[in-house]
């Protein structure tokens, strides 16, 4: 159940809330959990879990709702500008799955005791960060097929061990998303054959999508394992069950060969088979780049905060009469009674 | 920070995907009243062939057990073996029963 209204810590837990000294039944307590995810149990929404546990799932949970929302920007960007009524049509429905997928994961991260206003509130203020992917600029249609086939596959590769993260609303909705993000990666890659079966020019502009978005997709896996502050403790918790180098080395195996299907050359020199490692070889990655983007200073990065200031700001007007019109029926409700 | 009195209250959805089978809780939504509700609701969860009937409930209508009462609540079930079929030992001839 993904309510709230029950979560009232009892008073030996509360103690820890406050700062206090770790208790013996605090330590007891924190055992019982870690045994937990080690046999592979659900942590649910009542449960008691460790205040440190708690803030990475509302950290991990919160950021992950925020890049489902902020993603619909740059696809968003070519919603009226598709080029068939047929790939309008299958736009429209990936974005407003991309908006599902949000709000899926901010119920999930309300059941951990955190005001859905408050987490957008941080992402507003720029204090919660998002996926740096979507500081990118989509510039030509082929993008949106690049972003479908490499973005979308990234986020598959990174979301499938989340289905069985120890947090159980966490990973249901990890389920929820999964399922539905199949049809993403498959309408991008369509939509790239069809190009590739164009004009030179078309094939062009896929070479160049594919040019620019390779290196940022393989960012999205985040640093390498030698450099992730978070990491430790996530995997110790359950929370993250690959580290990220093995899901990059996943994702660029799985690219590969469906690169030569549809006909690109993957912007990297160095990309080679290692018999000995049966996996493909990449060249160094320009992390300079990737810390530029996250600390805001990426192509679109104000742009895109801007954007989604503004439509919350829009709509204001929107909350405020429906929320009006609502105590109005009920005030009426009442009177008639 | 908004004063949380302005946010929409929250509302737990359970879906029923078809006829025949139970409603399953899947998540929650914010809406102003119950109509909004089941409308969000549609919006944000079956958005594929998986939604044939919608229950929305307040979230702070839902009363749920304690997960530190646990044992007192579910235990006696746990020494009560004689609920389960296979704690008699029949005949091989009438074992299927």
């Amino acid at each position: 159940m993904y309510t709230q209204a029950m979560d009232i810590p009892s008073p030996e837990r509360d103690e820890t809330a406050r700062g206090g000294p770790r208790s013996v039944r605090e330590a007891e307590y924190e055992a019982e959990i870690d045994a937990k995810v080690a046999r592979g149990e659900f942590i649910e929404a009542k449960d008691w879990m460790p205040e440190a546990y708690r803030k990475t799932l509302v950290r991990q949970i919160s950021q992950h709702a925020h890049s489902e929302i902020v993603g619909m920007l740059p696809e968003g960007n070519w919603i009226t500008r598709a080029p068939t009524l047929k790939r309008k049509a299958i736009l429209l429905a990936k974005v407003q799955d991309e908006g599902g997928h949000g709000m899926y994961l901010y119920a999930a991260a309300e059941t951990l005791g955190v005001a859905r206003d408050d987490l957008v509130d941080a992402l507003h203020s720029g204090k919660a960060k998002y996926s740096s992917i979507f500081n990118y600029p989509t510039l030509n249609w082929a993008d949106i097929g690049v972003i479908g086939w490499l973005v979308d596959g990234a986020a598959i590769m990174n979301q499938i061990p989340l289905c069985r993260c120890s947090y159980g609303p966490y990973a249901r909705a990890m389920i929820r998303i999964c399922k539905e993000e199949s049809f993403h990666q498959r309408q991008g890659y369509d939509l790239l054959l069809t190009m590739m079966k164009g004009t030179p020019e078309q094939r062009d502009l896929v070479q160049d999508a594919v040019n620019r978005w390779w290196w940022p997709a393989l960012m999205m896996f985040g640093p390498h394992d030698s450099a992730s502050t978070h990491s430790g403790d996530s995997i110790k918790w359950g929370i993250k069950r690959i580290s990220n180098d093995d899901l990059r080395q996943k994702f660029v195996d799985a690219a590969v060969p469906q690169a030569r299907v549809l006909g690109i050359t993957l912007p990297d020199p160095a990309l080679k088979w290692n018999e000995a490692r049966g996996h493909w070889d990449f060249g160094p990655i320009d992390w300079s780049e990737f810390w530029n983007v996250v600390n805001g200073h990426g192509q679109c990065n104000r742009e895109r905060l801007a954007d989604r200031v503004q439509a919350w700001e829009d709509g204001a007007w929107v909350r405020e009469a429906a929320m009006a019109h609502a105590e109005k029926q009920r005030k009426r409700d009442r009177l008639a009674a | 920070m908004t004063e949380p009195s302005r946010q929409w209250p929250l509302w737990e959805v359970f879906i029923r995907s078809r006829n025949g089978l139970d409603h399953k809780h899947c998540g929650s939504v914010h809406a102003p009243d119950a109509k909004m509700a089941l409308q969000n609701a549609r919006d944000a969860y079956p958005r594929r062939r998986d939604g044939g009937s919608i229950w929305v409930v307040r979230a702070e209508h839902s009363v749920a057990s304690d997960p530190d009462a646990k044992p007192e609540m579910f235990d006696p079930a746990e020494d009560k073996i004689y609920r389960h079929p296979t704690f008699y030992t029949l005949p091989d001839e009438v074992n299927h029963m």
